[in-house]
Order: C-alpha cells, then sequence, then structure tokens
C-alpha cells in the first residue's frame, strides 16, 4: 500500500506524461499530402485530342498524322466494329452494374471468351476489364509468397505490379539473354538439391513479353521452351504487342515460331492495341484459366467489361479472321520505315524490323536524363508543327525498376500510306538534324 | 408481432434490436447478445441526427447449425477426395498436362479443398449470365448441370423480367437504349471505342477533359481526375500518395482494392476495429507518440482508408468523428465512395451530403462509375494540388490506357441528369425514391424477423442466412419462382460467400 506522498508522485508523474504525450501530439508535423508539382512539369500539360484518335488525329488544335496510338490494325474507326458497339448499347445499354459473380456476366462475355479461345486454339480465355490489370491479377493469383519467378529485365510496368502483389522471389535476367537465365536457372537447381523438400513445393515461373513494349525486341520463344522442360518452369507470356500482330493469322508469338500452343502455360494480352478495344484477356488450358475466376482479383472484386466494349471486340476479332492479309501488310510497313528511318545523325532505331512499336533513342546521351528528354521533346514539338504526331515514350522515373533510356516511340498503322511514311521519315530526319546539331 | 429472434414490434417499430448512438458518453449496452460500444471520445461533435446500425448476433441454435453444416461438408470433402485419389469415383476436374506431371504442382491440394469439395456444389448461384441491360427486370439465360455443377449447359430458355435485386444499379441508370441516350450514340459514331494510348501520351481526349470537370462540379471539390476501372483506380493511386515511412490505418472490412492499393505502396499498415472511432484513435495517438517500430522516428505522413458504404455490412462511416480524429492527429482522410456516390445525401452527392459536412474536409475523394451512373470507370477529386500530383504521377495515366469516350459520355449525361442540369427533376427524383425504397424495405424485411445488418439508409441490404445449406436452399426456391411466370415474376437476389465483396 503506498503511502499518501508516493500516490501523489505517481499521480504527478501519470499526468505530466499525459501532458507530454499532449505535447508530442501538438508539435508532430506530417509532410504535405503531396509535394507540390512545378507547373511547367512536362507531364501536367497533356496532349489534348479533339475529336477520334484515328489516323488523322486533332492535337492540340493541329490535324497531324497518328504515329503514337496503338491502332496497329486501323479498327478504331472502322465501320463494322462501331456498328457492332452501337447494336449492344441499344441492347444492353452501357453499364454492367456488377462484377461477373454478381449478375455481371453477359452473354456477350462468355461470346467473346469463347471466340478468343477458338482464335487462339486453346481450351478457355477469361476476360478482364481493364488491360493493366490483366497481367497485374494473373501473376499474384498462381505464385505466391515463396515462389521463384524468373523475369526479364526489360518487362513493363504492369508485369511489375504483379510481381510485386504476388510478394514472391523476384530473379531477373539480361534483356532476351539465354545464356544469363540459364545461368539463374542452374543455380536455383543447386539450392533445389540442398533442400529438396522445400524444392518440391516451390513453383518456378518465367514470365516474357511476346514484343517488349520497351525495346521493341521479340522474345526468343524456342529457346525457352526447352529451358522450360530442362528446369521445370512454368512459361507466362504477356503478348498485349504481339497479339494481333505476329504470326500468319495474328495469333501471336507462337504462330510466329510455330510452337505448339499447349507448351506456353498462360498466354494474357490486352485487348486495347490490335483489337481497338479495351480490357484484356488470359487464354491458356482450362487447368490454369479456371482458378482466375476465383482468385483473379482484376476479375472477381470488379465490375465486368461494358457489353459495348465485348461487342467492339467480337467484331474486330471477325474483321481479324476474315482478313488474314493485313498482318503481312502491316509487316511491310514495318520493314519500309524501319530501312527509312536508318541513318539519322543522332538518333537510333532500337527495335526489330517486324515490330509496329519501336523507339529512337539518342546515339549519345547527353549526361542527364533530363536534358536528353528536353532534346527529345524538342523533336517531337517540331514534328508536331509539321503535322507528324510522335509521342515520348513515358516512364514513372522512380518506380520502373530497371529504367528504359528516354525515346521517342514511334507506331506504324496499316492504315498509313508509304508516302506518308516516306514524309514521317523525311521530317523526323530534317528536325533531328536541325536540334541535335 | 413477435419475431423468432427476440424482440418486439410495437407501432411498426422495432426495438430492443438497434443500438442508437445519440452523441452522450460512451456506454456499452448488452441485450439479446448484442455488445456494442457508443462511439465517442467525449468531443463535441457536428452530427446530431440518430446514427441507427445494427449487426444483430444470431440465436445459438443456428450458430451451431452453421458449424455442422461447414463440419459436414468438409468431412464429405476429405471422403470424396480419398474416394477420387483411389479412383473409384471419377474425377471431373481438368488436370494438369502429361508431359508435365513432374512438375511442382501448379496448386496446392489444400488451396483448392474449398473450391472442390463446398464450393462445386452450391456453384450455379454465381455467374449467371444475363441477356439484357441490368435495369430493374432483366432476363436471365437458363443454365442446367448434368453433373452436379461441374460444367453448365444452357438449355437456350430465356427466363424473362425477373425483378432484379441483385446489379448494383442504385438509380436506375443502366438501362436499355432510349432517345435520351442518343448523345452516347454520337459519341460512339465519331469517336469509336477505343483509345489505344496512356493519358500521358495521346489518350487524352477533350471528353476527359470535359467529364473531369463536370465530376468536380458535381462534389463541389476543386479538380478531379477520371481513370479507366474502379478498381485501378485504388491500386494505382493510393502507392503514388504513400510509400515507405508513412502509415496507413485501414478498416478491417476495407475493400480487396484498397488492400491491394495499401500492400503495393510500400507504407506500414495498421488495421483498426470496423468503424470503431475508439480502436482508430487509440493506433494514432501510437503513431503519432511513438513514432516508426524500432527506429522510433515520426512517420511522414499518416492516411486512413475508409469506405463511404460498406459494401458486405451495409454500414455507413461515421464520418464526423472521424473527421474530427483527423484534424487533431494531422492525418490525411481518404475516402472509397464506390457504393455511397449517387445513393447516400438528399441529392446524391455522398457520405460527405450525408453528414452535412464540407467536401474539402476530406483529403482524398474517391468514387467509381459504375454503380449509380451505370457506366465503368473511376474517380479521385479533392485539391487542385492533389489531382496535379496525380496527374504526373499516379502509375494509371502513365501506363494505362485513359476511359473509352462512350462510356465517358454515359458519365457526363447521367451526372448532368443527377445535377440537374438537363432541365429536369427526374435525378433528384431518382435520388429520393432510393431513400425511401431503402427505408421501406429495411423496415418491413426486419418486421418479417430477418436479420439485417448495416445503417438504414444504406442501399446494400445484407440479410444474413448463416448456413451454407441455406444458400442453395434459396436457389432452389429461385427457380420455382421463375419457373411460375404466369402468377408471379421470379426475382432474384445475390448470395454471397468467400471470396466476393
Amino acid at each position: 500500500m503506498a503511502t499518501a506522498t508516493e500516490q501523489w508522485v505517481l499521480v504527478e508523474m501519470v499526468q505530466a506524461l499525459y501532458e507530454e504525450k499532449e505535447e508530442l501530439i501538438e508539435e508532430w508535423q506530417p509532410e504535405p499530402l503531396v509535394p507540390p508539382v512545378p507547373k511547367d512539369h512536362p507531364a501536367l500539360n497533356y496532349n489534348i485530342v479533339s475529336g477520334p484518335p484515328s489516323h488523322k488525329i486533332v492535337v492540340n488544335g493541329k490535324e497531324c498524322i497518328n504515329f503514337a496510338s496503338f491502332n496497329f490494325l486501323g479498327l478504331l474507326d472502322n465501320p463494322r466494329v462501331k456498328a457492332a458497339a452501337l447494336a449492344s448499347l441499344k441492347k444492353y445499354g452501357v453499364g454492367t452494374c456488377g462484377p461477373r459473380g454478381f449478375y455481371g456476366t453477359f452473354d456477350v462475355h462468355l461470346d467473346l471468351e469463347d471466340r478468343l479461345a477458338k482464335f487462339m486454339k486453346t481450351e478457355e480465355a477469361i476476360i478482364y476489364s481493364y488491360g493493366f490489370a490483366t497481367i497485374a491479377s494473373a501473376i499474384p493469383a498462381y505464385s505466391k509468397r515463396g515462389d521463384i519467378v524468373f523475369v526479364d529485365r526489360a518487362a513493363c510496368f504492369a508485369i511489375q505490379k504483379g510481381l510485386q502483389a504476388s510478394r514472391s522471389d523476384i530473379k531477373l535476367f539480361k534483356h532476351n539473354d539465354m545464356a544469363d537465365l540459364e545461368r539463374l536457372l542452374k543455380e536455383q537447381e543447386i539450392e533445389d538439391q540442398k533442400n529438396p523438400r522445400k524444392a518440391r513445393v516451390t513453383r518456378r515461373f518465367i514470365v516474357v513479353e511476346g514484343l517488349y513494349m520497351n525495346t521493341g525486341t521479340i522474345c526468343p520463344l524456342p529457346e525457352l521452351v526447352k529451358l522450360k522442360y530442362k528446369y521445370k518452369a512454368r512459361i507466362f507470356l504477356e503478348e498485349s504487342l504481339s497479339f494481333g500482330v505476329l504470326g500468319e493469322h495474328g495469333r501471336g508469338v507462337t504462330e510466329h515460331y510455330g510452337i505448339k500452343i499447349d507448351d506456353i502455360d498462360l498466354i494474357s494480352a490486352n485487348m486495347e492495341n490490335a483489337l481497338a478495344s479495351i480490357g484484356g484477356f488470359c487464354c491458356g488450358r482450362s487447368f490454369v484459366i479456371d482458378h482466375q475466376r476465383l482468385s483473379g482479383q482484376g476479375y472477381c472484386f470488379s465490375a465486368s467489361l461494358p457489353p459495348l466494349l465485348a461487342a467492339a471486340a467480337i467484331e474486330a476479332l471477325n474483321i481479324m479472321e476474315e482478313n488474314p492479309g493485313i498482318f503481312a501488310v502491316l509487316k511491310e510497313k514495318c520493314r519500309q520505315i524501319h530501312k527509312a528511318l536508318q541513318g539519322i545523325s543522332g538518333l537510333k532505331v532500337v527495335g526489330e524490323s517486324l515490330s509496329p512499336a519501336f523507339h529512337l533513342q539518342l546515339e549519345e546521351s547527353t549526361g542527364s536524363r533530363e536534358q536528353d528528354v528536353r532534346l527529345l521533346q524538342e523533336i517531337v514539338d517540331q514534328c508536331m508543327n509539321r503535322s507528324i504526331a510522335l509521342t515520348q515514350a513515358r516512364y514513372l522515373e522512380k518506380e520502373e525498376k530497371c529504367l528504359p533510356p528516354p525515346s521517342i516511340r514511334v507506331v506504324v498503322t496499316v492504315e498509313q500510306t508509304e508516302e506518308e511514311l516516306e514524309r514521317a521519315a523525311s521530317t523526323i530526319k530534317e528536325v533531328a538534324q536541325a536540334v541535335l546539331l | 408481432m413477435a419475431n423468432p429472434g427476440g424482440g418486439a414490434v410495437c407501432n411498426g417499430k422495432l426495438h430492443n434490436h438497434k443500438k442508437q448512438s445519440n452523441g452522450s458518453q460512451s456506454r456499452n449496452c448488452t441485450k439479446n447478445g448484442i455488445v456494442k460500444e457508443g462511439q465517442q471520445n467525449g468531443k463535441p461533435h457536428f452530427y446530431d441526427k440518430l446514427i441507427v446500425e445494427s449487426f444483430e448476433e444470431a440465436p445459438l441454435h443456428v450458430m451451431v447449425f452453421t458449424y455442422m453444416g461447414y463440419g459436414i461438408g468438409t468431412l464429405f470433402g476429405y471422403l470424396r477426395d480419398f474416394l477420387r485419389n483411389w479412383g473409384i469415383e471419377k474425377c471431373n476436374a481438368a488436370v494438369e498436362r502429361k508431359e508435365q506431371k513432374d512438375f511442382v504442382p501448379l496448386y496446392q491440394d489444400f488451396e483448392n479443398f474449398y473450391t472442390r469439395n463446398l464450393y462445386m456444389r452450391i456453384r450455379d448461384n454465381w455467374n449467371r449470365p444475363i441477356c439484357s441491360a441490368p435495369g430493374p427486370l432483366f432476363d436471365v439465360m437458363e443454365r442446367v448441370s448434368d453433373d452436379y455443377n461441374w460444367t453448365f449447359r444452357f438449355t437456350g430458355r430465356v427466363i424473362k423480367d425477373v425483378i432484379n435485386m441483385g446489379s448494383y444499379n442504385f438509380l436506375g441508370l443502366a438501362a436499355k437504349y432510349d432517345e435520351s441516350m442518343r448523345t452516347i450514340k454520337d459519341v460512339l459514331e465519331a469517336y469509336g471505342t477505343g483509345v489505344a494510348s496512356t493519358r500521358h501520351e495521346m489518350g487524352t481526349l477533350d471528353k476527359h477533359k470535359e467529364l473531369e470537370d463536370l465530376v468536380a462540379k458535381f462534389l463541389n471539390v476543386e479538380a478531379a481526375m477520371v481513370f479507366g476501372m474502379g478498381f485501378a483506380t485504388n491500386s494505382m493511386n493510393i502507392p503514388a500518395l504513400v510509400g515507405k515511412g508513412c502509415l496507413i490505418l485501414s478498416d478491417e472490412l476495407n475493400h480487396a482494392s484498397l488492400v491491394l492499393g495499401a500492400r503495393l505502396s510500400g507504407a506500414t499498415i495498421r488495421i483498426f476495429k470496423h468503424n470503431n472511432t475508439q480502436s482508430l484513435e487509440k493506433l494514432l495517438r501510437d503513431a503519432v507518440i511513438y513514432g516508426q517500430p524500432r527506429t522510433r522516428r515520426a512517420w511522414k505522413k499518416i492516411l486512413i482508408l475508409v469506405e463511404g458504404v460498406y459494401s458486405m455490412e451495409g454500414s455507413i462511416v461515421h464520418l464526423p468523428q472521424i473527421i474530427a480524429l483527423k484534424k487533431k492527429y494531422k492525418a490525411y482522410l481518404y475516402v472509397d465512395e464506390a457504393h455511397s456516390i449517387g445513393a447516400v445525401g438528399p441529392t446524391g452527392r455522398g457520405v460527405t451530403e450525408f453528414f452535412g459536412l464540407d467536401p474539402h474536409e476530406v483529403d482524398v475523394l474517391m468514387g467509381t462509375f459504375t454503380k449509380s451512373f451505370g457506366a465503368s470507370g473511376g474517380y479521385i477529386a479533392g485539391r487542385k494540388d492533389l489531382v496535379d500530383y496525380l496527374r504526373v504521377h499516379s502509375h494509371s495515366a502513365v501506363y494505362a490506357s485513359s476511359m473509352s469516350p462512350p462510356i465517358a459520355e454515359q458519365i457526363i449525361r447521367s451526372l448532368k441528369l443527377i445535377m440537374g442540369l438537363d432541365g429536369t427533376t427526374q435525378g433528384l427524383q431518382r435520388v429520393q425514391r432510393l431513400a425511401k425504397n431503402t427505408r421501406y424495405f429495411r423496415q418491413r424485411l426486419q418486421e418479417m424477423g430477418f436479420i439485417i445488418y448495416g445503417n438504414e439508409n444504406a442501399s446494400v441490404v445484407p440479410l444474413l442466412l448463416y448456413m451454407p445449406g441455406k444458400v442453395a436452399f434459396e436457389a432452389c426456391m429461385d427457380q420455382r419462382h421463375k419457373e411460375d411466370q404466369r402468377t408471379c415474376n421470379g426475382f432474384t437476389v445475390m448470395r454471397s460467400i468467400y471470396p466476393t465483396t
């Protein structure tokens, strides 16, 4: 039993502690919610497009030829696609008002999944309502904490976010370098022999893109499949850029190399490039795809794709199936402009000749990224003045794992005529000469 | 009229099942097994209306039967797995390829136990395809299974005019095409469906600017930014706002998109009990006084993540108390109004209007256009410097495509309708009718003796069934009603079990 004085001291101490705590609360100053952004930040003032982002695009009031939107097959302003979307709008309205599990599944969605599975010659397909969310939800559905993922250094941001959400061990290998990948796989094999029990439950995945967005190069799929069977890892292939572009019928990089589609565990692509719609899909065997219907976050917890966009995608698929000749035409145009842009002093072309989206990087960097970005922006602005709409490839500098160097991205579409391609090439040449010398 | 849960109804009002918190000092109240703490922190508050929420507990025999149901289901699951392993029963599930049989299995056996044995039995309740607009009446495609839900087959028949109580179509704006939607037709024909570029590159259309200005005007804030997907709005913008060294205080029952956004940001996450301001205050005090764990350095910033209306409980956030707390401890508040924008408040402006507060008091107002506006996509609104920062640093603006033009036009049309800018009072009438319908429906269900969770003003009504067996029985009753088209319209509601939201 404490004496009266001791009790009084205790009470004083407690009171003093309480006051101290109140003082701490008063004094604490958090950072502002957002740091101020300078008014002339290059990313703050977007290019405003008035009207449709089609072949002839009106940017900031000026009419230009579009070399910036990923409209590879020119389906953005195709009248058949618009008519199909209109028919769907008349029947279903616009929104679906619910996720797929809660009366958000329309017959159009089931139809689209069916058509995509048939087109890609796989068992099943699943659609997402946003392109970015497709691969970012697919990876964490299969790969969990403790699993190992081998991913290319030039993987796009959506794959990086999917990997971050999965909490797995990530091993980066040099871009398109199969020897480096084999080295990593061998190291993992040695680790496995040390701890066979753990190795029996650790899943391995290799995540690659068909055509890389950041470099315009194609992945060496035949060697990857060999490595897959040798080291028992599963392959996830991201085909956003190569779906509807590569291959005789536009089925992507598997058709381009003639690889059996069952050898790839999961193919994911977004419908925003070749199919001129919004959303994305994954296709593969039912064993793999069905799992995403309960554990794909972007599928279960998000509203389904509006039916008019699904109908537009179905019509775009119809058009792709009816004219398989457009893929050869696109390839020819890519080759043409690739050749025409070689030999510009100061700029080098990064990307393969069959990639419709490639980059123009500075041959010699000035040393500071900001300076490079400013130079390239100068080139882009001047090209815009001469009616060629280009854009720089945009990245979040602080968030990317392996930040690519600044570049201008050039996109080739089927709608561009040969003389427009020649004109673009010569304009870029002149402007580059003027700015860089 | 007494109801089986206990409690009497008199004068049409149900007594002793509701806990009314009206601003007096904290008191714990235990009635019929409910313990609900009063939620005050002793400070004067700005909201004097009664908050009527109820989270009644089930009677004991219901709990016992529920656990028994799950237990029996699990036992049968083990039995069936055993039979399948030994080949006595045919396995209908898809299997791994022959060539890949020696790979590490893609799914662990136990992960799929729930899916294979419990979910498969009642799988036909979900993913039901419809073939008309999700209006108040819609058409459901008939679907049967010949092998106990492993595969489905469409009979080709369409069950017409089913009363829709399952779609989140609060204001009825997702409806079949009519003349008022002519602007959407024009935009579709002019702009097409896709955009094929990101906001930073060539994907910002004039339609997006128009939409953003209108959203800012609707919410009465300085600026707003729209994104193509509601889920992605959360998961891609929370990492842009907070990072390592920051603290996120997130409600227990937050949506998967908020949880994913918080995880991707890399900040430390602490959970407070659902809608419990005392739990939140304790966490805030500890955070400010003691700082980061181990290093004891001060936190860079503290962000509180709450939702306006919680979809699985039907409760409304206690916004006035949380704003008082946020002001005292200098934290930032992020409110996700996916289910409350357009549905709550006298003119449909969301929870800030519902409580009579100034929208500038909430730092980040986020919402989606899927539910009340009948489109898809999300927005973030607030002060101009916040929105400018997001324009530059949001992951979605740099890497993901922008919203499709006809969708943007539908949202513009809906906003104009709700705000009354099209010259009619139809929007206001819809909002008021929704509020009336909600209260009436909840009251009637409670009178009939069902256990309903949540606030009396929330339009999402969770009706607790508890036992998994009842879920399947409901479906059976559904079917019967639907077949009897001549005498009554079938109706359809949504049953939720894990992992839905």
